[in-house]
């Protein structure tokens, strides 16, 4: 299996790609790192500049061809390979490496069928559901929609030991991030991010945790300018805690 | 009008957010608009099924509009209604006016119609000397107030009462400071009972036409369309080509989404059918194009055309929430208007496409599941494609293609941590940067992790 660590964690949340690393070796897994990678291209893409993500997406493919697995703690990454990854060259191989990505949460419990985690985090959580891995790669049931409920990352977490799950006003809200949005839109971004925080932070959450460190990184943001107490954590690390 | 045009969404949206106790208010109203939505229809257990066979019977539509619009044509002509045919906004005000003068009528009333918003024809006719009253009371509000409406089923959801209490106050001379909504609508009802039973003509908007039997369907609350048609000895209904059914029976779904989609009703008070002219009456139904078969054209987003104006994407969508409709500056906001706009005019609507986080709530309310979120991505390419993003931002994207493109590139310049300094937004620390306003950096970590695992992996 290939560890794919989106740009921007590997530089600023190392933390959570160890996190990821460790667990899944801890759970039996042969994980390698493919040293060459970079990015998925989204960054370029969602601002409209998908046709200079082309030398990304060869050398995703590159990096990632021929392994069994490739997963990713990052589920809006992940979600970009699966819907946007072409490749001129070698259109196969591009077509294999977008059905064998995986985020790491259903990794965990589609692939991995995880029933039980060795894990303890004695805290209030906040559960943030990112948009693209909630309404992209359904690791949720949204609530939009007429269906039956389920949660692979609230199931997951719930075989935390001492975690408390709180619950939420608005259970699936963007909170703003939305890539180049982010300082394109600023002003409506930060009151997305802000409104976000309130409804966990009046629930009692000492955490907020995510399946994207991207949504993350923006509530980080503002929390720290805030001085707020809240912490930002990635949910690789809560289930990789120890005592 | 007083909305502005120079100004982008960007920068009309923070000036909407100043008020932040506003912003909330705003946000709250709509919010509790989605959750009706949501209960009304989670009480429907084949909702999602509903949802999926009308948008097939859109898509049916969309691909056999010219024999539907023969059809509903004949059957028009039939029932002894005058049609005409509207290439373009210009011409379908023309044609309004022709009607009226022919008949020497200088009053008009008019029930709610985006359509005519979008042709701007309250202004055509005014500047003829036709007075024209808008009759659903939030269109009327913003009439009087001459601002445009800010969202397609709850025009004036952006104003507290206590304004529409001193708009009122001001122009129909009610007490200083009045603002229970009760009291304000019979004054406004009373106001408009007038209007009803002194105008010749009445033109309405069209929700549903059928095509094989050649009647047309208006959903209202109020029942203003009916008081205006059912009074009138010309009666005017203005429609886009692509408000077609196919058959009667059709109904049946659209209407059992329409209004639990758009505010959580499970049906608008009126629904109603108008087939055939009273003795005496005139009827004239114009069938508008106005860019809709340009849009047709576009394969990527020929299924906009599917809306049926229920507004859940606008309700639904947290920037629209948080940024008001006027913000979009156009006729139809929120992410259906940024899906619609860039067809009439791609560069004065440029920004619009990016005014969304791609959250992907709208396409998942959407009654008829036109993948909004999706056709935004793609107007994104289009606009970018067509020239039309600021320079600055191209030659950003481009330093940023070129180094994630290479490894070398990206790892191997010795501090790859100093490349995202320079080029990733959140890490410019200054006042200039819109990251570094309201958030903080995130703190650079001493080690990457692709540096932690060549030397961890070493051992």
């Amino acid at each position: 299996m290939a560890l794919f660590i989106p740009c921007y964690v590997n530089q600023f949340y190392p933390n959570a790609a160890k996190a990821s690393l460790q667990l899944l070796r801890k759970l039996g897994v042969d994980v390698v790192y493919p040293s060459k990678q970079t990015c998925c291209g989204q960054p370029m893409a969602n601002a409209g500049f998908e046709y200079l993500s082309q030398e990304c997406n060869d050398l995703f493919i590159e990096n990632f061809s021929g392994f069994d697995y490739i997963v990713a703690p990052s589920a809006s990454c992940v979600l970009h390979v699966k819907d946007h990854l072409k490749s001129h060259d070698s259109p196969g191989q591009a077509d294999t490496i977008r059905t064998r990505i995986y985020e790491l949460v259903e990794f965990l419990t589609d692939v991995l069928k995880v029933d039980k985690l060795d894990a303890v985090f004695p805290h209030k959580v906040g559960l943030h559901h990112s948009c693209h891995g909630l309404r992209g790669l359904y690791l949720s049931q949204m609530s939009e929609l007429n269906e039956a409920p389920f949660s692979k990352p609230q199931k997951l977490l719930s075989m935390v030991r001492g975690l408390e799950q709180v619950s939420l006003d608005r259970q699936d809200e963007c909170c703003g991030f939305g890539g180049s949005f982010c300082v394109s839109e600023e002003a409506v971004s930060v009151k997305m991010g802000k409104d976000r925080i309130t409804d966990h932070t009046k629930h009692g959450a000492e955490y907020i945790t995510s399946s994207d460190l991207s949504c993350l990184m923006h509530l980080e943001g503002i929390l720290h300018r805030n001085k707020s107490v809240v912490k930002i954590i990635h949910i690789a690390e809560i289930l990789n805690a120890e005592l | 009008m007083k909305q502005s045009k120079s100004k982008d969404h960007a920068a009309l949206a923070a000036a909407f957010i100043k008020d932040e106790e506003r912003v909330d208010w705003h946000d709250g109203a709509l919010w509790f608009i989605r959750q009706k939505r949501d209960i009304a229809s989670k009480q429907i257990p084949e909702w999602e099924q509903l949802r999926e066979a009308a948008s097939a019977i859109k898509s049916n539509v969309i691909s056999n509009l010219h024999d539907y619009l023969l059809q509903f044509e004949a059957n028009l002509t039939r029932n002894g209604v005058t049609v005409h045919w509207a290439a373009n906004a210009d011409e379908h005000n023309a044609i309004v006016y022709s009607i009226l003068k022919a008949k020497e009528i200088t009053q008009m009333v008019k029930s709610k119609s985006m359509l005519t918003e979008e042709c701007q024809l309250n202004e055509y006719l005014e500047e003829r000397g036709i007075e024209v009253i808008n009759s659903d009371l939030g269109e009327y509000i913003q009439q009087i107030d001459k601002e445009p409406p800010s969202h397609i089923v709850l025009p004036c959801i952006h104003k507290r009462k206590e304004e529409i209490g001193e708009l009122f106050h001001e122009h129909l001379g009610t007490e200083k400071g009045l603002s229970d909504p009760t009291q304000l609508t019979r004054v406004a009802r009373k106001h408009l009972r007038n209007v009803f039973m002194t105008r010749r003509a009445a033109l309405t908007g069209v929700n549903f036409a059928v095509a094989e039997t050649g009647e047309y369907i208006v959903c209202t609350n109020e029942g203003n369309a009916d008081m205006g048609a059912h009074l009138s000895e010309v009666q005017i209904a203005s429609m886009g080509l692509e408000k077609l059914i196919p058959q009667k029976k059709h109904l049946s779904i659209f209407l059992r989404l329409l209004a639990r989609s758009a505010t959580g009703q499970p049906i608008t008070i009126y629904s109603s059918h108008y087939k055939k002219p009273r003795p005496g009456q005139e009827m004239h139904l114009i069938l508008v194009d106005a860019g809709r078969t340009k849009q047709l054209g576009r394969i990527d987003f020929r299924d906009s055309l599917k809306c049926i104006k229920c507004g859940s994407c606008m309700n639904t969508c947290p920037v629209y929430r948080k940024s008001g409709g006027l913000s979009y500056h156009n006729t139809i906001s929120g992410p259906i208007g940024a899906i619609l706009a860039p067809n009439l005019d791609m560069k004065k609507h440029a920004d619009l496409p990016f005014a969304s986080t791609l959250c992907g709530s709208c396409s998942n309310v959407c009654p008829v599941k036109i993948n909004i979120h999706g056709q935004l991505y793609k107007w994104r390419q289009e606009i970018v494609k067509e020239g039309y993003a600021a320079n600055t931002k191209a030659l950003g994207m481009k330093a940023m293609a070129w180094t994630l493109s290479s490894p070398g590139n990206f790892t191997n310049a010795g501090n790859a941590g100093r490349w995202f300094m320079h080029n990733i937004p959140f890490v410019v620390k200054n006042r200039f940067n819109p990251w570094y306003k309201q958030r903080e950096m995130p703190e650079g970590p001493k080690e990457s992790f692709a540096a932690w695992y060549a030397r961890s992996e070493k051992k």
